[in-house]
């Protein structure tokens, strides 16, 4: 019984564990093979890792919320790409340059607003035609990346506002503003999945749906938040990302759906939903991002970075079964 | 009752030949729309070109049925592509073929060991080899395109651009792998095993079918057939990017469950996954013909693709509307 506990003990706090493992293989690898002087460990270096971890940090809360209630979503890719325009296309708009910076919080709304609206079109699909999330999903990864396509054609859409930009490159506190978002995002979906209702029937219904019915919990409504959820947070991720750059691509976003879904199983949150942390999805993303910088700082090309979060991904499946194993066969003695 | 009676079967028809009207109808719209959609010509070039996609769709079917996904088609379409091209140069056509199906299907091996023997989640071990073989494929290539060296002097380009009494080689590859894996699905005990792991692992297991070993042969049926479309893919422009899968995981799953394989695995034909296949195709070159571009298509599919499941599902609950309180 104690080493069943140890077991969960270990899961919970693996992810930490590999953190630390990936900060001090780093430190001292990079003494040796690092391509610049300065220590990876550098403060300013910590900081913008944190800052890079936003935009996909941001989308992986939503995602560990979906996951837990039993569904995913792979359109985030595209409705991130489809926020992103939306928020640049309106700020050119004529009647929001008579507005002068007053557009700003403006366009932040339409691209928010439309994040939701196509989370709810997921989520109502779902709910109401009872088709798998996942080929839902799957089927507005191409849909809405279609429509992303059809609202400017090939071109890049761009409008670079110098008031945006300043917002996004403000470091308050020392911290970057993305930064903020990622953790004030943090903050109030583990809330969220802790201490309300909702929280509490989606970790239910993720983990026993049959018994959440019989115990009056009404699925389809929580499952519809959660898709209300991700999308908001998918567009609040470019909305954050873009401010800053000021120019977004038809194919931006494509793949991040995959990143964010390794992110949060590597934070332990089970694909058959019942089980995830807001705070271990946190590390995930985190571990994926130390990773990305810390080879790329010792020197190693993209291709690596590649072949290392495959294989460890299917490393941290492999260690969780076993653990899961002889947790099961020591409560059984 | 009658009337309700007559309506569920409407319904149920639809849910089963669903598939089929839709495509009937397409063909007779588009057909309407612009004469030169069914010129011989058209037709052939949709098929060709939709070929790669659909020899990849062809094993997914296997793997679908098993109850498994595979996600890592794409990545592994674009490593074979490149190993082929570059041995090409370095050892001759005729040996990198076969060394090109070896190390493919030692992949594939590897998938199916780690989902059939380990019984890993499938979803994440191909994600994880999606983008690993990815790595792989970009640390072999040094991240530079691959072009073989003297296009002109190989008969290599026969597998994408020969022709054999008019029709394309990779329409008669294709036909000819649609055509034994059908068979083998359909009528060997080893389809039937497929079916029963797919359809309920543990009731398989009691009658004795050795589930990981099932689940494995999927798996290498799978990586067969990505390494034919490599194949084809190097045949047809002796020269390619290391990207040049990206992205088709999800088509070519969006081709097999439009064919009707049921994700939760025990449902599906080979037959269906070819009629998916075209379908996707048709409407790609249909929607271009009339003049619209090339992306209305995914708008397209997104919304064909939900009703199918969703007819499909509705016809076997009798029930148009989700039971979901």
């Amino acid at each position: 019984m104690q080493a069943g506990t140890l077991a969960n003990y270990l899961r919970r706090g693996a992810i930490w564990g590999f953190i630390v493992l990936e900060l001090i293989f780093f430190s001292i690898a990079g003494e040796y093979l690092a391509i610049t002087d300065k220590a990876f460990m550098d403060a300013g270096n910590m900081l913008l890792l944190l800052k890079q971890t936003a935009p996909l940090g941001i989308i992986a809360m939503g995602m560990t919320i979906v996951m837990v209630n039993g569904n995913i979503d792979l359109s985030v890719g595209a409705t991130f790409a489809l926020a992103a325009v939306i928020l640049l296309d309106s700020l050119s708009w004529p009647f929001m340059e008579e507005l002068g910076d007053w557009a700003i919080p403006l366009a932040w709304t339409f691209a928010l607003a439309a994040g939701g609206v196509l989370g709810a079109i997921n989520g109502l699909i779902v709910w109401k035609t009872g088709v798998d999330a996942f080929i839902v999903t799957l089927g507005a990864m191409l849909g809405y990346r279609g429509l992303v396509f059809m609202y400017n054609g090939e071109q890049p859409t761009s409008h670079l506002n110098w008031t945006l930009v300043d917002f996004a490159e403000a470091q308050f506190l020392g911290i970057h503003t993305a930064t903020w978002f990622l953790l004030g995002v943090t903050a109030v979906i583990w809330w969220v999945m802790n201490r309300t209702v909702h929280g509490r029937n989606a970790y239910a219904i993720g983990d026993n749906r049959e018994a959440a019915v019989n115990a009056g919990i009404r699925v389809g409504p929580h499952m519809m938040i959660n898709f209300v959820i991700i999308g908001f947070l998918a567009a609040l991720s470019a909305v954050v990302f873009y401010s800053e750059s000021g120019s977004v691509n038809p194919n931006d976003g494509e793949l991040y759906e995959l990143w964010v879904i390794t992110a949060v199983v590597l934070g332990g949150t089970k694909l058959t939903g019942g089980s995830g942390s807001i705070v271990a999805t946190f590390g995930g993303v985190l571990a994926i991002q130390l990773l990305r910088k810390g080879l790329a700082h010792i020197g190693a090309d993209t291709s690596t970075v590649n072949l290392v979060i495959g294989l460890i991904l299917i490393a941290v499946l492999f260690l969780d079964k076993q653990l899961n194993i002889r947790a099961k066969e020591e409560l059984k003695t | 009752m009658a009337a309700a009676l007559s309506r569920e079967n409407i319904v149920g028809f639809l849910a089963r030949q669903g598939i089929l009207v839709a495509f009937a109808l397409f063909i007779i719209g588009f057909t309407i729309a612009n004469d030169r959609f069914l010129d011989p010509d058209n037709v052939l070039g949709v098929i060709r070109s939709s070929a790669i996609l659909g020899m990849m769709a062809l094993g997914v079917t296997f793997v679908v049925i098993s109850g498994n996904l595979d996600l890592s088609v794409g990545s592994m379409m674009s490593f074979s592509t490149i190993v082929v091209l570059d041995l090409h140069d370095k050892i001759g056509p005729t040996l990198a073929i076969p060394a090109m199906f070896g190390m493919t299907l030692a992949l594939g091996a590897f998938i199916g060991f780690l989902v059939g023997y380990l019984k890993l989640n499938s979803l994440i071990v191909t994600l994880g080899m999606l983008s690993a073989i990815h790595g792989l494929t970009l640390t072999y290539s040094g991240g530079k395109n691959m072009d073989i060296d003297d296009k002109a002097g190989t008969w290599f380009d026969v597998f994408g651009q020969g022709e054999i009494v008019g029709i394309p080689v990779p329409i008669l590859i294709f036909a000819l792998l649609a055509a034994i894996l059908g068979i083998a699905l359909a009528k060997t005990p080893f389809g039937r095993k497929v079916y029963a792991v797919g359809g309920n692992g543990t009731a398989a297991t009691f009658s004795g079918i050795r589930r990981a070993r099932v689940v494995f042969t999927c798996y290498l049926i799978s990586a067969f057939c990505v390494a034919t479309a490599g194949l084809i893919q190097a045949g047809r422009s002796l020269g390619s990017q290391n990207t040049v899968g990206q992205g088709m995981e999800l088509e070519v799953l969006a081709a097999v469950i439009l064919g009707g394989a049921s994700l939760m695995g025990g449902a599906g034909t080979i037959f269906r996954t070819v009629i998916g296949v075209l379908i996707l195709g048709f409407i790609q070159n249909g929607l271009l013909l009339v003049g619209l571009q090339f992306y209305v298509q995914y708008v397209v599919t997104w919304i064909i693709i939900i009703l199918a499941v969703w007819l499909d599902i509705a016809g076997k609950r009798g029930r148009l509307w989700s039971p979901i309180a």
